[in-house]
């Protein structure tokens, strides 16, 4: 009943960041590029802010999947390298929090490429 | 055509048909809503495989990048973005697509300044500002702990 | 007076259009001479099978003239890709001259107006004008890599994976270039590069209302006129300003974009665009129907936006062009 309820929570939730994207992408002349840019960037001022852990918290994969949560993942891994290591952790934290995310893209966006070719779309 | 610039934009702006904001709204909530709702499961599973939550975290959105790239690899990434709009776009999974799909399409050109260089064309500027923005916050919150 | 009367009309006595699979699905599909499913045209690379298509155009051209390569003096070509690659690699071939031209989805009509000039003025007496868009070579260039994951807007076009030829001599029985009018920039300020329609159509009204004036010819004079490819949306925009200046032209007005794609059942928005677009249409379709004896006397004004995605990103505009070639089955 409890993962029900996380399920639930992260449907919602993420189907919610996804609208008003949509919202935006329809409404004004932002492109898609320019979205993902407001989302990364808004992710790591609402870290900082304070409001997007307990959003965490309470949506799970729900807040972190869209890419606002990788702007929390990089707003965290500098909180946490500043707090270690003091100023020098401005510039290393970030990316060590989302080292994972961006090698994955790269090596699986990469094997796929040598994999694949391009298709006309329908 | 006697019309100046500003009326005819004016005009073209108004003549030109309208996206379907309500059925793009409903595609892109449940399209992105079921990419949470399965990350969420997946987060549960790999627990429930009792994986240590730190791996977890890192886990989840590496299988969604993993997924979304090799259904960028196969051509239907973009078949369901066509309809999903910002319900592919916003989560992980447009990141990677945007990753893949230029990698994909630019091996032509060769392995270095093809699929090499090309990777970042649109999934650049997300880890420019990215960082960018993550950097500001970390000098902010030092200078912040200065006077705590 | 901007129209020019051609006094030595040049006569198609060679036309062939080579498509792909949409566009050999779409209600013109029995039309174009050869299409490859895949796209690819047995190359191995999208901007490979651009040129092969457009080889694989004159030639068919040619041998429907009973011509050899040969007999042609001069090839007026050109396509989308950057520095005109298309045309180059394409028809290297012939070893003939040469002449790359931009128009953007123009260039066919700027091709056969120029070939004509040529041979109306006795320089050349065989000359071909060759044109090809691809999609997928077109979306890597303008737009995004082919496996991303975009929504099209509603306004937005499909760039037609299709090449047309065109292949003209001072002899022959016809059809027969007998007037054309070549279209001057028109800049009406708008820069959304998915509504290519409304940006190109003020240059369609400018080329058409020049035509008119000049030459005092009234609209239902001509079985069909003909845009390049204004879509749905350019379309529906000319109809309103050339009835706003007094020149009803609905009777007889369609539109290459239109036509190459099915309403409703092809998912293309707004309908097809790209260099190929009206030239396959012209060299498919409408050939035929002057063949069948079904056309007479068109206005083909085919209409290009002459803007580059840099010059898109730096807030530029994108200005529009129209040239006009009427196609006469007599020479007047």
């Amino acid at each position: 009943m409890e993962l029900l309820l996380d399920l639930l929570k992260a449907f919602l939730i993420g189907g919610l960041f996804c609208v008003v994207a949509q919202i935006l992408i329809d409404k004004t002349a932002l492109t898609p590029a320019r979205i993902l840019v407001l989302y990364v960037s808004l992710g790591v001022v609402l870290t900082a802010v304070g409001l997007y852990a307990p959003l965490v918290e309470f949506a799970g994969c729900g807040a972190t999947t869209p890419l606002t949560g990788f702007g929390y993942s990089l707003a965290g891994g500098v909180k946490k390298a500043v707090d270690e290591k003091g100023l020098i952790g401005a510039l290393t934290g970030g990316l060590t929090g989302t080292a994972g995310g961006i090698a994955a893209a790269i090596v699986f966006g990469y094997t796929f490429a040598l994999i694949f070719r391009s298709h006309p779309k329908k | 055509m006697n019309t100046d610039s500003k009326s005819y934009q004016k005009y073209a702006k108004k003549h030109a048909p309208k996206s379907p904001i309500f059925r793009d709204c409903v595609c892109a909530f449940l399209v992105g809503g079921l990419i949470c709702t399965f990350a969420e499961g997946l987060y549960h599973l790999y627990l429930f495989w009792k994986l240590p939550e730190d791996t977890v975290k890192i886990l989840v959105p590496c299988t969604l990048i993993f997924l979304a790239a090799f259904f960028t690899g196969i051509g239907i990434f973009d078949d369901i973005a066509r309809f999903a709009g910002a319900g592919t776009l916003v989560p992980i999974t447009g990141f990677a697509n945007a990753m893949a799909s230029p990698a994909i399409d630019d091996k032509s050109e060769g392995l270095v300044m093809g699929v090499g260089a090309k990777m970042f064309t649109i999934a650049g500027p997300v880890i420019v500002y990215g960082v960018l923005t993550s950097v500001l916050y970390g000098v902010v919150y030092w200078i912040w702990g200065l006077f705590l | 007076m901007n129209v020019i009367r051609l006094k030595h009309a040049p006569s198609v006595v060679g036309y062939a259009s080579v498509v792909g699979k949409k566009e050999h699905e779409g209600p013109l599909g029995a039309d174009f001479d050869l299409h490859d499913d895949a796209g690819t045209f047995g190359m191995d690379t999208w901007e490979k099978s651009e040129s092969e298509m457009q080889r694989l155009a004159l030639n068919t051209a040619l041998a429907k003239a009973k011509l050899s390569p040969d007999a042609v003096k001069a090839i007026f070509a050109g396509d989308l890709l950057n520095q005109c690659t298309g045309s180059a690699y394409g028809l290297l071939s012939f070893s003939k001259p040469f002449f790359g031209l931009y128009g953007a989805c123009s260039t066919f009509a700027e091709g056969t107006m120029l070939a004509s000039l040529m041979i109306g003025a006795g320089y050349f007496d065989v000359c071909a004008a060759v044109s090809s868009s691809h999609f997928c070579s077109a979306e890597r260039q303008f737009r995004f890599p082919l496996e991303y994951g975009g929504q099209r807007a509603p306004t937005a076009q499909w760039t037609a994976t299709a090449a047309g030829a065109f292949v003209l001599s001072a002899e022959g029985a016809g059809p027969y270039i007998t007037e054309v009018l070549p279209g001057t920039i028109v800049d009406k300020g708008i820069r959304d590069a998915n509504n290519m329609g409304a940006a190109m159509a003020p240059a369609a009204v400018d080329t058409m209302k020049k035509y008119f004036e000049d030459t005092g010819h009234s609209p239902d004079d001509f079985d069909m006129i003909l845009t390049g490819d204004l879509g749905l949306e350019g379309h529906s925009i000319a109809v309103e300003f050339m009835k706003a200046s007094g020149c009803d032209i609905q009777n007889v007005y369609n539109d290459c974009g239109l036509l190459l794609y099915g309403a409703g059942t092809q998912d293309v928005h707004c309908g097809g665009s790209g260099c190929g677009c009206s030239a396959s249409v012209v060299c498919g379709h409408i050939m035929r129907r002057f063949q069948k004896g079904e056309l007479h006397n068109v206005l083909y004004i085919a209409t290009g936006a002459l803007m580059s995605p840099d010059s898109l990103k730096q807030g530029g505009t994108i200005p529009g062009i129209a040239h006009l070639v009427r196609i006469s089955s007599e020479r007047i």
